[in-house]
């Protein structure tokens, strides 16, 4: 009893030091755990890996900020890396909100050295960031165009080779919402229930729950779901013969799968903890009742 | 093992250490790092939409030709909302106000009411098309009854008697079903922060992976 005691009131900086040791061990010393992909990450796969340079652009949104990047930066790499292998026209677009366009920079600067060969405004296009939410989500549907006017560097639309005949959402074949927020559910609305457009998403873990309904539903193409979900991405781009680059979020899946078996135990024993404390006070109380 | 020369992995780094110093207690390193975060974090916002939108799409085409003059009307009903600073014109952000109100909610109202009701309801219905495998029929089944017992843990206009009392019971066992994945998703998502951020200081700061 006096063991539970003292496991329950543990100071919870043992447990941030256990967290810790568990994630840094598997980094140092990786094991590699086999990472199978799921279904909602192989539709949205082959979703992309189907198109061909005359179905239209492949437009990936970058949704997030540098605190979710982990999760979401190495999906963003991957849907890049995939498009371009395979020659699809892709636009990378800096996101709905003005924190985000430097997470789009960010995966560009890498895309431009890991692809020399590929040219910017030919075989890809970066588009910034422009105010208004779900009013330019509305406004790609209209006219691509008008509502950026240039791309990220002030190169105007018209001289993006790329671009021609890119005029709205006829053009685009997935919107692919790389997101740490709830901006899938505006592509959704204001774009798939709108105007049609296939949306595909990579969402933070703490998202995937709710998100769930929308692949059910089949509003989703695809999806991939945290870390986890990168992974198996990653997995699927090294299986089928796709630069996969270094896959940091396979990397991480080992981190990952131990610091969970950590929290699982910790649960589990806290749970035991705190019944058989619970039962040792009552038979204390009925003894000091009976005396 | 080849430690960063960069001098902005070692503030990246640096930061990093700062901000994790609070699992241990709350220190004056901390709240350094907390309000350079927050200083740069909207001081980054403020810039990126000065040289995004307002050089490009509102100073620009007004100050320099063709003059686009129609652009004026939109700024000046969005200059009103700056009447709430002011006691005697506070009246003014009624008017963007209710631009802003009548646009967004006709634009949202059947939109939302189709992709997150409508949709979402259909996907529930149980069509023959959902009948094709054992596999799908009892996962057309599952999601069929914990939409209808969920539904009905939430409804208060009737006692919980003649068979309300025991759905609803069975609706809060999908309920907490839900709470628990949504619990480990949640997890996930902070370890992945915690992966991520070990990563950096691993490979980029100290260069030993």
């Amino acid at each position: 009893m006096k063991f539970w005691q003292r496991f329950l009131n543990l100071d919870r900086k043992w447990i941030f030091l256990g967290i810790g040791l568990v994630v840094i061990i598997p980094l140092l010393f990786p094991l590699r755990l086999p990472v199978k992909p799921s279904k909602p990450v192989i539709d949205l796969f082959n979703r992309i890996d189907t198109l061909g340079v005359d179905n239209g652009v492949v437009w990936v949104v970058t949704d997030f900020d540098p605190g979710t990047m982990p999760e979401l930066m190495p999906m963003t790499m991957s849907v890049l890396r995939h498009c371009l292998t395979k020659g699809t026209p892709v636009v990378l677009h800096g996101g709905l909100w003005p924190a985000y366009i430097g997470m789009a920079k960010m995966a560009m600067d890498n895309i431009a050295v890991e692809f020399p060969d590929k040219k910017i405004g030919e075989d890809y296009v970066f588009l910034g960031y422009i105010p208004g939410v779900t009013a330019v989500i509305l406004a790609i549907g209209i006219d691509i165009e008008t509502t950026f006017g240039t791309d990220y560097y002030g190169v105007p639309y018209d001289s993006l080779p790329m671009m021609e005949g890119v005029k709205n959402y006829e053009d685009i074949s997935i919107i692919v919402d790389i997101s740490g927020t709830r901006s899938p559910e505006y592509w959704l609305m204001y774009g798939q229930q709108r105007y049609g457009v296939d949306v595909g998403v990579g969402c933070t873990a703490v998202s995937t729950p709710s998100y769930y309904t929308f692949l059910q539903s089949g509003q989703f193409v695809g999806m991939m779901g945290g870390l986890k979900g990168a992974a198996e991405y990653e997995e699927l781009m090294e299986r089928y013969g796709y630069p996969a680059g270094r896959r940091p979020a396979t990397i991480g899946m080992d981190a990952q799968s131990f610091g969970h078996l950590l929290i699982v135990v910790l649960v589990i024993l806290g749970n035991i903890g705190y019944f058989i404390v619970r039962r040792g006070e009552r038979k204390v109380g009925i003894e000091r009742r009976k005396e | 093992m080849s430690i960063s020369t960069s001098i902005w992995v070692w503030i990246a780094a640096l930061l990093t250490l700062m901000i994790y110093s609070f699992l241990y207690k709350e220190n004056p390193f901390y709240r350094l790092a907390e309000h350079i975060f927050m200083g740069l974090s909207i001081g980054y916002s403020v810039v990126i939409l000065w040289y995004n939108y307002i050089l490009p799409r509102i100073y620009e085409p007004l100050f320099f030709p063709p003059h686009q003059w129609s652009l004026i009307f939109p700024i000046l009903i969005g200059m009103m909302t700056f009447g709430i600073f002011s006691e005697k014109y506070n009246w003014l952000i009624k008017y963007p106000l209710a631009v802003y109100v009548a646009g967004y909610a006709g634009v949202q109202i059947p939109l939302q009411l189709q992709t997150m009701i409508l949709r979402q309801a259909e996907a529930s219905f149980l069509t023959p098309d959902k009948f094709t495998s054992l596999f799908s029929s009892f996962n057309a089944l599952l999601i069929f009854a914990g939409l209808v017992t969920t539904l009905i843990y939430f409804y208060f206009s009737a006692k919980r008697e003649h068979g309300l009392g025991g759905a609803s019971q069975v609706g809060i066992i999908f309920i907490m079903i839900a709470f628990g994945a949504a619990f480990g998703y949640t997890v996930m998502a902070r370890i992945s922060l915690l992966i991520g951020r070990m990563q950096f200081l691993i490979q980029d700061w100290l260069g030993i992976m």
